[in-house]
């Protein structure tokens, strides 16, 4: 029994991390209704930051409250300025071009930035630090669900309800929404849509910087390629909640979590990656439009 | 043309540029001796690498989009001096028969290392010209494309392996196991869209790679298979140099093969369905284009090449394992497609021989190969859709019409 609820925490856990890069993949398909397929490496380069900016504030000693927090800040500006960057190079002149053109430049810029990476940096795996703090009430329960768990769960409901917030409730909430509906009428509304699909990229990077430290702390290493299986996976739990629905990414995250977590527990961590794809697989011929999400129908 | 504000923008640009890759590219941590080495000189780089490409970016959006609102200022762009000398036979008929000459005398010329430098870019040429049946022509993004290649050579090392079977043998295996595996995969998917199809296509490679990893009593997983027997002429063994050349010839034959069918593929009545398809799938359904076994049909015409060429290469490099088929393979044979341009055969050509000799005779150039594929994904898309050779379509016109009085004989 405990080791079931082990699986279903850390099924929980991970889930969570996918929700939050899928958010990222789900909004800026809602509103331009393009996969970004570089998200996984913004993803990946937040944590890159977060690991350059946690050592070197180690190296000049600073204490570890204040490292947790300017590394997960520098790394949130940083993976937003270059998702706010990569739309407006590989997106943006592409915004009339046939569907597969910016499909590609995506890929495009997914391979481009995981090698700028590789080359800047090293293509070793390197060491994460845990940057987040132990918490004493929580020695207990450590065997089955550590303090890091319970911070990626707690953190992740914070911003969750943030996002919801946000978008129910703010202006810029109300123009993203409009834009996913209907972007000709948007822009006669007087919603600057340019400024919209910018401000989503950049709310969806900073999610999947969040994502990114999270579970870089989990794990406790990093590499250059971790976005690309990663960016999948919460590709996956997109499409499983809905691609365009908010709370279907939340969905899906979790449902794929789950999986993820029984199947490695009870059948066999080998093909730890290969369930997630065929989840991916059969969800897309049952019910292409996912949990949550609607059916469109297409017209001429 | 080259105003203050322009240079002003350039300029914030590249100081944006230069903040942007600030962590990354200046702070270097030396992990074993807890120092930060900084590296300005990268910034200096940056900096000015981003002040020029963004001046050059700028002309030539500005270049684009006078193109896009005026189409004819810039038609001469259009017909590309290639293209021209494609129609021409007084032209490429000397062009062709010097190029026969040279390919069939490149191996008595050249060392092996070049010989085998020229095999690899046929055989990425070959796999280009299948990628570019399912992508150029009938427009759907297939990016596990790599995974029918680890078909064909699995199953040319296993089946050699197990049984002993020759090369010739598998030859043809290998590509039906190729089509197959290209319909397996291709039936339940073909009723995604673009983007899907993609992703899909992306996880099936994976999937793919992963069960030849993990599954060792079938595949021998990471240690892959070694001794495979390289190919026999008329149950003939060469040794080591005379089988590079003979595998050259093999190539250059296999490639010829190639062109001659996906150029009849490309004008026959599946040919124009696929590229309908492709333009519009809607209108093409209504034209009573059956959907499903179009797309099918150019999965699994697709996958047949990569299998065939799965075959050579596993008889070629006489050992395979999981590591040779990742997605970087699909990225470059996807790249060789966007840059020659999808749907043209020569441009398909000449763009693998482009994407794979430079970085094999610019040593300089091999380490950021993957980084300049993954620019060149994108610059392509931006500038020039259509690749460098763009696809022409086959214009039929009346030679001997006068004005006004029909045909004349």
């Amino acid at each position: 029994m405990e080791y079931f609820f082990g699986l279903l925490l850390g099924g929980l856990t991970r889930g969570s991390i996918y929700a939050l890069i899928a958010l990222g993949y789900t909004m800026v398909y809602g509103i331009i209704g393009l996969i970004n397929f570089a998200h996984g490496e913004i993803y990946m380069i937040g944590a890159f930051t977060a690991l350059i900016i946690a050592s070197v504030l180690t190296i000049y000693g600073f204490s570890k409250i204040a490292i947790l927090i300017l590394a997960a800040l520098v790394a949130v500006i940083y993976s937003s300025a270059y998702g706010f960057t990569i739309e407006k190079i590989a997106y943006k002149p592409l915004r009339q071009a046939p569907r597969l053109s910016p499909l590609i430049s995506a890929i495009g810029m997914s391979i481009f930035l995981q090698n700028y990476v590789r080359l800047a940096q090293t293509s070793d795996f390197l060491p994460f630090p845990n940057l987040i703090p132990e918490f004493q009430f929580m020695k207990k329960y450590e065997h089955i669900f550590s303090s890091t768990e319970l911070m990626i769960l707690l953190t992740t409901a914070v911003v969750m309800i943030i996002l919801t917030l946000v978008i129910k409730f703010t202006k810029i909430g109300i123009a993203m929404r409009a834009t996913a509906q209907d972007r000709d009428m948007a822009v006669l509304s007087g919603v600057d849509v340019n400024r919209i699909i910018s401000m989503t990229f950049i709310i969806g990077s900073s999610l999947a910087a969040i994502g990114g430290i999270l579970i870089a702390s989990h794990i406790g290493q990093i590499n250059f390629s971790i976005g690309f299986i990663a960016g999948i996976k919460a590709f996956t739990a997109a499409v499983l909640g809905g691609i365009g629905s908010i709370p279907g990414a939340v969905l899906g995250g979790f449902i794929l979590g789950w999986t993820e977590s029984f199947a490695t527990g009870y059948v066999s961590s080998d093909y730890e990656d290969v369930f997630a794809f065929a989840l991916l697989v059969l969800i897309l011929i049952f019910k292409p439009e996912g949990l949550l999400g609607k059916s469109k129908a297409n017209k001429v | 043309m080259l105003n203050f504000s322009k240079i002003k923008k350039s300029l914030l640009t590249a100081i944006w540029f230069m903040f942007l890759t600030f962590p990354i590219m200046v702070i270097h941590i030396n992990p074993v001796e807890k120092a930060v080495e900084w590296r300005w000189h990268n910034m200096f780089l940056v900096g000015a690498g981003s002040f020029l490409l963004s001046l050059l970016w700028h002309y030539l959006i500005k270049k684009k989009e006078r193109c896009f609102k005026d189409a004819g200022a810039c038609e001469s762009d259009t017909a590309p001096f290639l293209q021209r000398f494609m129609n021409e036979p007084r032209l490429y008929k000397p062009a062709l028969s010097a190029l026969t000459v040279i390919s069939l005398s490149f191996p008595f010329l050249f060392s092996s290392y070049q010989v085998n430098i020229m095999t690899t870019a046929l055989m990425y040429a070959v796999l280009g010209l299948g990628l570019n049946i399912v992508v150029g022509l009938a427009g759907l993004l297939d990016l596990g494309y790599v995974a029918f290649y680890a078909v064909g050579a699995y199953s040319y090392a296993l089946l050699n392996h197990h049984f002993g079977l020759g090369f010739w043998t598998v030859l043809p295996v290998g590509a039906l196991l190729g089509a197959l595996f290209g319909i397996l995969l291709g039936f339940p998917v073909l009723r995604l869209r673009g983007d899907y199809l993609a992703i899909v296509t992306l996880g099936f490679g994976e999937i793919i790679r992963l069960i030849l990893e993990n599954w060792n009593e079938f595949s021998f997983g990471p240690s892959g298979i070694a001794n495979i027997a390289r190919p026999s002429f008329f149950g003939m063994q060469f040794p080591l140099k005379g089988a590079t050349i003979y595998i050259y010839f093999l190539m250059i034959a296999l490639a010829l093969f190639t062109v001659f069918v996906v150029s009849r593929l490309q004008n026959s009545r599946i040919g124009r369905a696929w590229e309908a398809l492709r333009e519009d799938e809607i209108a093409c359904q209504a034209m009573g284009i059956d959907k499903t076994r179009t797309k099918l049909s150019a999965f699994a015409l697709g996958a047949t090449w990569a299998g065939m060429m799965g075959v050579v290469f596993a008889a070629r490099t006489t050992f395979i394992n999981p590591a040779s088929f990742t997605f970087i393979e699909s990225a470059i044979i996807l790249s060789i497609v966007v840059l020659g341009g999808m749907g043209s055969i020569p441009g398909v050509i000449a763009g693998a021989f482009i994407l794979i000799l430079l970085p094999e005779h610019l040593r300089v150039f091999s380490e950021y190969r993957m980084l300049i594929f993954g620019a060149v994904l994108i610059i392509m898309m931006v500038f020039r859709p259509q690749g460098m050779i763009s696809m022409t379509r086959r214009i039929y016109r009346f030679e001997n019409v006068k004005e006004g009085r029909g045909i004349d004989k």
